[in-house]
């Protein structure tokens, strides 16, 4: 009886099995691409709501980064402003003014671009996201997703290697092309066809138009 | 006749005349051109093959089914016997729980007996001696008091004799003048004595009233001494009942037994429904600590699935609750860990005074803590705000704040109490385990037995489905035996044999198959039967 009381008090304080400290991490990583060619220039106070829907709900540990898509995107140049939330929600308050401040620069004063290279802009999110080993991996594309390369460019995102298995690729108030308003298919096509693009190299697809519904975009495994 | 054979070695051999394998619609249709009459010859052979195949079938069947229900049943009595073991140790366990309480009873009994014949009586001689005092006080108060009729003066008998002289007219002038004199100062002395009288009177009655106190004091003093006996009575009375309750226990007597486990399953549900009470409250501590410890530890790091914050708001939460168990412990409270009770009251005390300290500190530290959460909320809504560009919206956080410090200070003492619903769960939830424990083997042992039964029946049933598809030759035979005039077969009367459920008191040589019953219900041809003869 003794023993059995001792072997009950002590697995009930023993109960919380604590392993080692976990490798896998749980943080969100979100890159956000901003089209600022042509017209998009002009809506990007439509992609300063998304970025303070981020802010406020992306938590300590979790990172954003926030590139433009120009005529050559595939550059580190072209990241805005990065940032990987500190441990302690303290400074990470601080982290998120100070991102806020940088994108609001960025954004009243943003030139448009003659081109757009959008592979290159996700070849380049993919390879900051890789590098910050997160759970969860989004690319946001604030654009049309018409693409317009310049002269000689290449851009192959059929590599077995650049798979983007895992990721989440979400496309953001995708407007329609006024060559859209002659033929309908035509916007249809281009979605199907980034569709099947991203789907082939395993990632997820989805688009959201309306910005005032952004749930979906902070979603914590 | 030759054709019939080579046709049936041909298709035994599933090879066509052309030497190739035969496909099924070849094997079908072997017979004649018409489908139809080959799928009833084929029938009518199947039936043949089976009615001839009957007693081997019906064997087969019958040994499988047997096979199978026979260890299910051997399986449930196994069971069945482990169930007496089970309940035996838990009869024993629980008797020897009851036995060590009805002894603490008893002996808290006695002590408290003990403390009120110490505290009470030890003064009785002391008592004894005032009682004896205030007695002697009061005779002599009550012999003061009483009257004492004054003695006749002396000149009484002189006036006497003075009347007594002869009457003779001048010698009694004298007398009468004598006489009057005496008349007058007998009527002077006599309101003195009156007066005098009336005085003692008033005394004595001052002085019996003086005894007044003495008399209640007395009646209180007996009074106090007849609480104290009849206290010691009902104590005498209670210490009776428990000591019937041992002897019960002792004689190992199933109401004990009874007596015992509904105590235990009551004590189990109610420590049970406090210690709910208490997670709740470790619950709610969690939440008050958890969100501060991101603060502290980060908020992005993990161990296992849970945060690191998470979790050392929660070992802090648990390592309050253990403290107060050995708070509890020092106090002879509850009695989970007997090293500490057998401790020296030196050590027990240093023990005692070194978990208030630990526990103040983690309070302490709690309520910084809570101060910690509600700063970061105010500056997570601040961020939030600005980020939205938002005016903030002005409203008081002093009362929240304070609130939730409160809180936060007082929830570690109340969680060392967890100790005492604990020590009732863990000492009931062994006999609660063993009851669930015999329940849930017997309720295995039935649905075996069952089972096993339900082969039997199942067996049964496909010997009389075998039977219904072979009935026209079964029926050709019985016709054909009955022209030739022999016995009728019987009609085998299939019997179900239901596995025996052996009684839970068994004798030792019951525990294997009784080999000699298996022979009795099998003829020489191994069928079941109820002793006729087979035809």
């Amino acid at each position: 009886m003794t023993l059995f009381r001792r072997l009950i008090t002590a697995l009930m304080f023993f109960c919380l099995c604590l392993g080692c400290a976990s490798t896998t991490s749980h943080s969100i990583a979100v890159y956000m691409l901003v089209d600022t060619s042509g017209t998009y220039a002009k809506q990007l106070d439509q992609a300063q709501k998304v970025i303070r829907y981020l802010l406020t709900h992306l938590d300590s540990g979790d990172s954003l980064a926030l590139a433009r898509i120009d005529s050559g995107s595939f550059s580190e140049k072209d990241i805005v402003a990065k940032v990987t939330f500190d441990g302690r929600p303290s400074v990470a308050n601080k982290q998120k003014l100070k991102f806020k401040e940088t994108i609001d620069d960025f954004i009243s004063n943003v030139k448009g671009s003659p081109h757009t290279d959008i592979k290159g802009a996700l070849l380049q999110a993919v390879d900051f996201l890789n590098e910050t080993k997160a759970a969860n991996k989004t690319i946001l594309i604030f654009s049309d997703m018409e693409e317009d390369l310049p002269d000689g460019y290449k851009r192959k995102l059929n590599n077995k290697k650049r798979n983007i298995k895992g990721f989440r690729v979400v496309a953001l108030n995708v407007t329609k092309l006024s060559s859209d308003q002659i033929d309908p298919e035509r916007y249809f096509e281009r979605l199907d066809t980034w569709e099947k693009t991203i789907e082939d190299l395993g990632g997820v697809w989805d688009r959201v138009n309306d910005l005032d519904r952004l749930d979906s975009l902070v979603v914590r495994k | 006749m030759l054709s019939i054979l080579n046709t049936i070695i041909i298709a035994v051999s599933v090879l066509n005349d052309k030497g190739e394998v035969m496909t099924f619609n070849q094997l079908i249709n072997i017979w004649t051109g018409s489908e139809l009459l080959n799928v009833v010859i084929w029938f009518c052979l199947l039936i043949l093959i089976m009615y001839l195949a009957k007693n081997p079938a019906h064997l087969t069947i019958r040994s499988f089914c047997h096979v199978i229900s026979q260890g299910l049943s051997h399986m449930a009595e196994s069971i069945l016997s482990a169930v007496i073991k089970v309940k035996e140790r838990n009869k024993e366990v629980l008797l020897a729980a009851g036995l060590e309480e009805a002894e603490k009873n008893i002996e808290m009994e006695f002590n408290r007996i003990n403390t009120v014949v110490e505290r009470d009586l030890s003064g009785f001689p002391v008592l004894k001696r005032q009682l004896q005092e205030q007695i002697a006080r009061i005779e002599d108060d009550y012999q003061q008091s009483s009257d004492i009729p004054p003695a006749p003066p002396g000149w009484v008998d002189a006036v006497d004799a003075l009347a007594k002289l002869p009457d003779e007219a001048n010698e009694n002038k004298a007398v009468t003048n004598i006489l009057k004199e005496i008349h007058k100062t007998t009527c002077d002395q006599q309101k003195r004595a009156l007066d005098e009288y009336r005085k003692a009177v008033s005394s004595h009655h001052i002085i019996l009233n003086s005894l007044m106190p003495y008399w209640r004091k007395l009646t209180q003093t007996l009074d106090d001494v007849a609480k104290v006996i009849t206290g010691i009575h009902e104590r005498s009375v209670k210490i009776d009942k428990h000591m019937n309750q041992y002897e019960d226990i002792r004689a190992n007597s199933d109401k004990a037994e009874r007596t015992l486990s509904s105590s235990s399953m009551t004590q189990f549900f109610i420590s049970g429904i406090a210690l709910a009470i208490a997670i709740w409250g470790i619950a709610v501590n969690f939440n008050l600590i958890a969100v501060p410890m991101k603060e502290m530890v980060g908020a992005s790091s993990y161990i296992g699935p849970m945060k690191t914050s998470d979790v050392v708001a929660l070992v802090i939460i648990l390592v309050e609750v253990s403290i107060g168990i050995y708070l509890m412990e020092s106090l002879r409270i509850t009695n989970l860990f007997p090293v500490i009770r057998q401790m020296d009251d030196k050590m027990r005390k240093r023990l005692f005074w070194f978990t208030i300290g630990f526990l103040l500190t983690l309070a302490f530290v709690e309520a910084a803590l809570a101060f910690i959460r509600h700063g970061m909320y105010v500056d997570k809504a601040q961020t939030d705000n600005a980020i939205e560009e938002v005016a903030a919206m002005g409203a008081s956080v002093t009362i929240p704040t304070i609130s939730q410090m409160v809180l936060s200070f007082i929830l570690p003492f109340v969680l060392t109490l967890t100790a005492i619903p604990l020590e009732s769960f863990v000492y009931s939830s062994r006999t609660v385990l063993g009851v669930l424990t015999v329940f849930f083997m017997q309720l295995t042992a039935f649905l075996l037995n069952l089972s096993g039964s339900i082969i039997t029946n199942c067996g049964e049933l496909l010997i009389n489905i075998y039977n219904l598809v072979v009935f026209p030759l079964i029926w050709a035979e019985d016709m054909l035996l009955n022209k030739l005039n022999k016995e009728p077969r019987p009609v085998m009367e299939t019997k179900v044999k239901e596995p025996k459920l052996k009684s839970h008191k068994k004798s030792p040589g019951d525990s294997t198959i009784d080999s000699s019953e298996s022979k009795e219900d099998l003829d020489e041809n191994g069928l079941l039967t109820t002793g006729e003869t087979a035809s």
